[in-house]
């Protein structure tokens, strides 16, 4: 069981990106996401990094933020947030195009406002950078840790398990950490018609974003080639795969 | 000026993922012959050593201090960003790891340097340094202009392959020893799959699903694995109800995979499971129901019962030896 004495502070960091199955396309000259018929979600991993902070509420005295770096496209995700248990939402008011911005906007938030443990999602699902945590990290001196699978609190210390290629590793380290949220760390949590209703008189602060340069500019995006289509193969004839696995695409 | 080369190990072996980071920056160091230095760290074979000048390591920096075997991501970041001001670097780079993206992302902030992940081929440094990185889960592309004088650089499985360019290595031995400092955490225990060949550096991957129908039929896979060197992936329903461990998962929420062979055997290839395959180069399909999905996004296609044809194709795979 988790518990501390204190209230802990959790800041949960949240993407509002395409979903999953969305097909992506570009406008203006490959410079621009074509958003036209797209449904716009949280971000998988930081459904899980909410759901995780929720079930830590249950079980330790707790308050739980929910934080985006975006414009207001944004809000109905992090309401949804607010609806499936977060306390208190904010929004930093600016365009999250780099990776290195996005970690400033949220590493000077953290300095104005501390808090205990920061839970975000191990990789974005647009840019797939999965670096976000580790910056903000670095930029405040304490630990980042990501993907992770399983984490526990217990009076300040916390036990964490993250995955490694091929395998699991097992540390402990101190609050205040951050870590990249993965599954199985939580169950995914849907938000309950109590929870929406409540989520309409939670606070609800959108602030001005911070001065900080950007270290890269997208140029242009371009989609990959399609397949060349399948060629199949009579399943009496596994020779003949061996053979094209060999000879015509030389990969065995 | 100098490109550093972070050199990971598996074992007391360098990883072959690290190796392609060596060829990586050997191709860049053409453009203005600069130097490519490769650090590694901890206990090594030395045959190990001279391997790194086979794809073009100008300099090897060893940093054999048994405590860094053990040592947290902060520890090594620190040591990594010393060298760099000792070498005068101005590039970091990388093969994409658990380890070694959070090692380049604290690096890019102790330079100030830009940074990208996931990176997909070789930059383009004609007029600005542009790199290409795979976004969208593998459903498109962003040429993305690092704009910082440092740049740090974390490149995927098979962003250009092993490219041989002998380099006669001058091996240094360095001092460098673990600041207990800057630990701040302790790794208490780890837990690695038995498998040789772990499926992010793996040339070939042989993944299966539900059409397995239970864990207790996973011995062909295995079977089918060895005989290819390769390592075993599995789709998410199978690791969601735990008939094999997560980190064989292979989609979107788990692993992605970029090797030059991939076969899967009863996967239907639902959108989140070919958003952790579609960077592979050759993609081969074996499933009874020809309606699949995954038939649509392969290269060779095999519509037939997995218990026939995948002990047939370990058959001739022996014979062919």
């Amino acid at each position: 069981m988790d518990k501390i004495s204190l209230c802990m502070k959790i800041l949960v960091c949240i993407t509002h990106v395409p979903d999953t199955t969305s097909k992506i396309a570009f406008s203006d000259n490959d410079t621009k996401f074509d958003s036209t018929n797209v449904q716009y979600i949280i971000g998988p991993y930081e459904d899980y990094a909410i759901s995780k902070a929720v079930d830590l509420k249950s079980s330790n005295e707790a308050h739980v933020t929910v934080l985006n770096v975006g414009r207001s496209e944004s809000d109905p995700s992090l309401r949804r947030a607010l609806a499936i248990g977060a306390d208190e939402a904010v929004r930093i008011d600016a365009d999250p195009n780099d990776t290195f911005y996005v970690a400033s906007q949220i590493a000077n938030y953290l300095k104005k406002t501390p808090y205990d443990l920061i839970l975000m999602g191990r990789e974005s699902i647009d840019f797939n950078g999965g670096i976000v945590h580790s910056l903000v990290g670095e930029l405040l001196s304490i630990p980042a840790f990501s993907p992770v699978m399983q984490l526990a609190v217990n009076e300040g210390k916390v036990e964490l398990t993250r995955e490694i290629e091929g395998g699991k590793e097992y540390l402990e380290a101190n609050l205040p950490l951050i870590a990249g949220c993965q599954e199985p760390i939580a169950e995914w949590k849907i938000p309950n018609m109590r929870g929406i209703m409540t989520a309409r008189t939670k606070p609800f602060q959108v602030i001005e974003a911070y001065e900080s340069a950007s270290r890269s500019i997208n140029k242009n995006f371009e989609l990959p080639a399609e397949k060349g289509g399948i060629q199949l193969i009579d399943p009496n004839d596994v020779e003949k795969l061996h053979e094209l696995l060999r000879n015509e695409a030389k990969v065995i | 000026m100098s490109i550093i080369v972070f050199l990971e190990k598996e074992g007391s072996n360098i990883r072959n993922t690290s190796l392609e980071a060596i060829s990586y920056a050997s191709e860049i160091s053409k453009n203005d012959n600069t130097n490519v230095i490769g650090v590694v760290f901890g206990e090594l074979e030395s045959s190990q050593l001279s391997k790194t000048g086979k794809f073009g390591c100008d300099k090897l920096i060893h940093i054999n201090d048994s405590a860094f075997n053990q040592a947290i991501i902060n520890v090594y970041a620190n040591a990594l960003n010393q060298i760099m001001n000792d070498e005068s670097a101005d590039l970091f780079i990388t093969a994409q790891s658990a380890l070694a993206d959070p090692i380049a992302a604290k690096i890019a902030i102790l330079q100030n340097a830009s940074i990208a992940t996931n990176v997909t081929e070789l930059p383009n440094t004609e007029k600005e340094f542009i790199v290409r990185r795979s976004i969208y889960s593998g459903k498109a592309f962003e040429n993305l202009v690092l704009t910082s004088s440092k740049k740090v650089i974390s490149i995927r499985r098979n962003a250009i392959g092993l490219i041989e360019n002998q380099k006669n290595t001058q091996i240094k031995i360095s001092e460098l020893k673990v600041n207990p400092d800057l630990n701040d955490a302790v790794i208490t225990s780890t837990d690695k799959s038995t498998r040789k060949v772990l499926l992010p550096e793996a040339d070939i991957v042989v993944s299966a699903g539900r059409g397995l129908k239970g864990p207790e039929n996973w011995g062909m896979v295995e079977k089918l694995a060895d005989e290819l060197g390769a390592a075993i992936g599995c789709s998410k329903p199978v690791s969601d109800v735990g008939w094999r461990p997560h980190h064989e998962h292979v989609g979107q929420t788990g692993i992605k995979v970029a090797p030059n062979l991939y076969i899967a055997i009863g996967i239907s290839g639902a959108i989140q499971h070919l958003a952790g395959v579609s960077s592979s180069k050759v993609i081969v399909v074996i499933n009874n129901d020809p309606e699949a999905p995954f038939f649509k996004n392969a290269d060779y296609g095999i519509v037939g019962d997995a218990f026939e044809v995948v002990p047939k194709l370990i058959e001739v795979i022996r014979e062919n030896k």
